[in-house]
């Protein structure tokens, strides 16, 4: 996908601007509310025409002020996923799912609405008025109404903040299934940094209706630090676990780790604070922490007082968040040999 | 009692009239209705406030008022009257006329009923829609119209109802010729000027009580079953 944006648009007294071209097939528009978002969506869209500028995607041009172009949303190819579900309540799941699809010309329909329906868990529900669905499931048949439309982008604006954490953790295997199985460029637009990490490479920040700046999302993750707030969350995706007395023990790289969660599916995931990870220069002898990783340090990165220390364990990173005097005490630098100390209960499933 | 609901054969012509007309009047404006209503509903007019002034006009002035400006305007010395009289076309004194008279003046009823469910449809089903691939006028056919039957529907009763009744636009524009262009209220009100036509002019009350009374179970059943859909 190679997207190409430079637009303007005057709405009462927002101002917004926008110049930015990408590539990167999963892409985030970072920002809070009211820093333009959801204006850009709409413009991309179709449904909400540009003062001025231009917007090219794979090369076809959708909008040209200058040359007069406006392509009308049906003719873009664009996907939307709505924050709410937005479904036809008058047709069942199984028509809503296909009014996209039956829509798009027969050469285009790369994918097929069995496959799909099998990826999102939809079979069950086709035959059900649209009333008749969970918040989730509605979320599920919008996505899955999206993709058929076998569109060339997707831009999801945030899908996710009308529902609540647990069902929040429970689309997201469905949605990296997807965008992984059908391999759809996304451009997913939300507030919640959790959210970008877990579906975006890399990520455009949005203020006050004009692009602040662009960073992988990562980079995103560890710049948060300085704000304060939740700090860096080690987000970790773990398979299923063997029990090991009371607790639970999960494969990660080459070691384990002992958690007190138990994950019920094949894919789990997990968050742990950057905060919760104890440094020790020499192995403890005794510790009430079950889990002590030796590695290696790749990278120190400061914000204000604290200092982000990336580590390598047993294959795997992990960023430790400290102090400076920490730092300066324990001589830690880069290639430092030290032993991550984390406790069982650290780790909170997510879901 | 020996003739309870007995008939003449020119009540019975109104009867049918009556319900020719309602039928006629209710069929052509439901498009204008549905459009007038997705104006006022979707578009961002500068002009909307004027448009619904002149919309909602017939429900405020006296039919009898109505019923003499659209004499005035389709008359044969009025605007439209020579133009239409070019192609063959009367309105005055004709059952077109009286088709016209009930459906203007039910119109602004009709609107009013369309709008209302207009106005509950999630405008981001229909820019779901167009961002799914469906153009302008599919949006409308799939999306608004199925949206809006049971809004569509209340509409045309209303104004089905309102035209069996219509009276004063119609004696105006059409007149009260018996055969032609006498519906129900007409002969009742010709009975009740008629020395003993107390007992006629009952049992078409009658009538038109049932009639009104069928078509409302009528829009209630068809209601339902939108809605169970």
């Amino acid at each position: 996908m190679e997207l190409e944006v430079n637009v303007e648009k005057q709405h009462g007294d927002f101002h917004f601007a926008a110049d930015f071209s990408l590539t990167e097939r999963r892409c985030g528009i970072f920002g809070p509310s009211g820093s333009g978002k959801s204006t850009l969506m709409h413009i991309l869209a179709g449904l909400l025409k540009p003062d001025q500028g231009i917007i090219k995607l794979a090369g076809q041009t959708l909008f040209d002020s200058a040359a007069g172009i406006n392509q009308p949303p049906e003719k873009r190819r664009i996907g939307v996923v709505f924050q709410h579900s937005h479904l036809f309540p008058h047709i069942n799941v199984q028509r809503n799912l296909l009014y996209g699809w039956q829509r798009t010309a027969p050469a285009e329909r790369r994918i097929s609405p069995e496959a799909l329906i099998e990826v999102l868990g939809l079979r069950p529900l086709l035959k059900r008025g649209v009333n008749r669905l969970s918040g989730g499931e509605r979320q599920r048949v919008a996505l899955g109404r999206t993709v058929l439309a076998c569109p060339q982008l997707i831009l999801m604006d945030e899908p996710l903040s009308g529902l609540d954490e647990e069902l929040k953790h429970q689309i997201i295997p469905y949605l990296k299934k997807v965008f992984q199985e059908f391999d759809i460029p996304l451009l997913f637009i939300s507030h919640s940094l959790r959210e970008m990490r877990l579906m975006t490479n890399e990520v455009l920040v949005f203020r006050q209706g004009a692009l602040e700046g662009r960073m992988l999302t990562e980079e995103l993750a560890r710049n948060s630090m300085a704000a304060g707030g939740e700090g860096y969350a080690n987000l970790l995706e773990l398979g299923r676990p063997r029990a090991v007395g009371d607790l639970w023990a999960y494969a990660w790289g080459e070691t384990e780790l002992i958690l007190t969660d138990p994950g019920e599916s094949d894919e789990n995931l997990f968050k742990l604070d950057a905060r919760d990870i104890v440094l020790f220069k020499n192995h403890p002898q005794a510790t009430s922490a079950r889990n002590l990783l030796a590695c290696k340090v790749v990278s120190l990165f400061g914000v204000n007082n604290r200092v982000g220390v990336e580590l390598l364990c047993s294959g795997k990173r992990l960023i430790a968040q400290i102090v400076p005097e920490s730092v300066r005490e324990m001589e830690i630098t880069e290639g430092s040999e030290l032993i991550a100390v984390i406790k069982a209960s650290s780790f909170r499933k997510l879901g | 009692m020996e003739s309870f609901l007995h008939l003449t054969p020119q009540d019975t012509h109104a009867i049918w009239l009556s319900i020719k007309v309602a039928c006629a009047a209710t069929l052509i404006a439901s498009p204008f209705g549905f459009a007038a209503a997705y104006l006022l509903v979707f578009s961002k007019l500068p002009a909307k406030p004027l448009i619904e002034g002149v919309i909602n006009l017939p429900l405020v002035l006296p039919p009898v008022v109505v019923g003499y400006l659209l004499l005035l305007f389709f008359g044969q010395s009025g605007t439209l009257g020579p133009f239409l009289g070019r192609f063959d076309i009367r309105i005055i004194f004709t059952l077109s006329g009286a088709v016209l008279a009930s459906a203007v003046v039910g119109f602004p009823l009709m609107v009013r009923a369309i709008r209302i469910g207009m106005e509950g449809i999630d405008r981001n089903c229909l820019q779901a829609a167009r961002t799914l691939g469906a153009g302008w006028w599919d949006t409308l056919f799939t999306i608004t119209l199925p949206l809006s039957g049971r809004a569509v529907l209340a509409g045309m009763t209303l104004m089905f109802a309102r035209s069996l009744g219509e009276f004063g636009a119609t004696i105006i524009l059409a007149g009260n010729i018996p055969g032609v262009t006498q519906t129900i209220p007409l002969a009742i009100y010709e009975y009740t000027n008629t020395p003993g036509g107390d007992r006629m002019a009952l049992n078409l009350c009658l009538v038109s009580i049932v009639l009104s009374f069928a078509v409302l179970l009528l829009s209630e059943a068809i209601g339902r079953s939108l809605k169970k859909r």
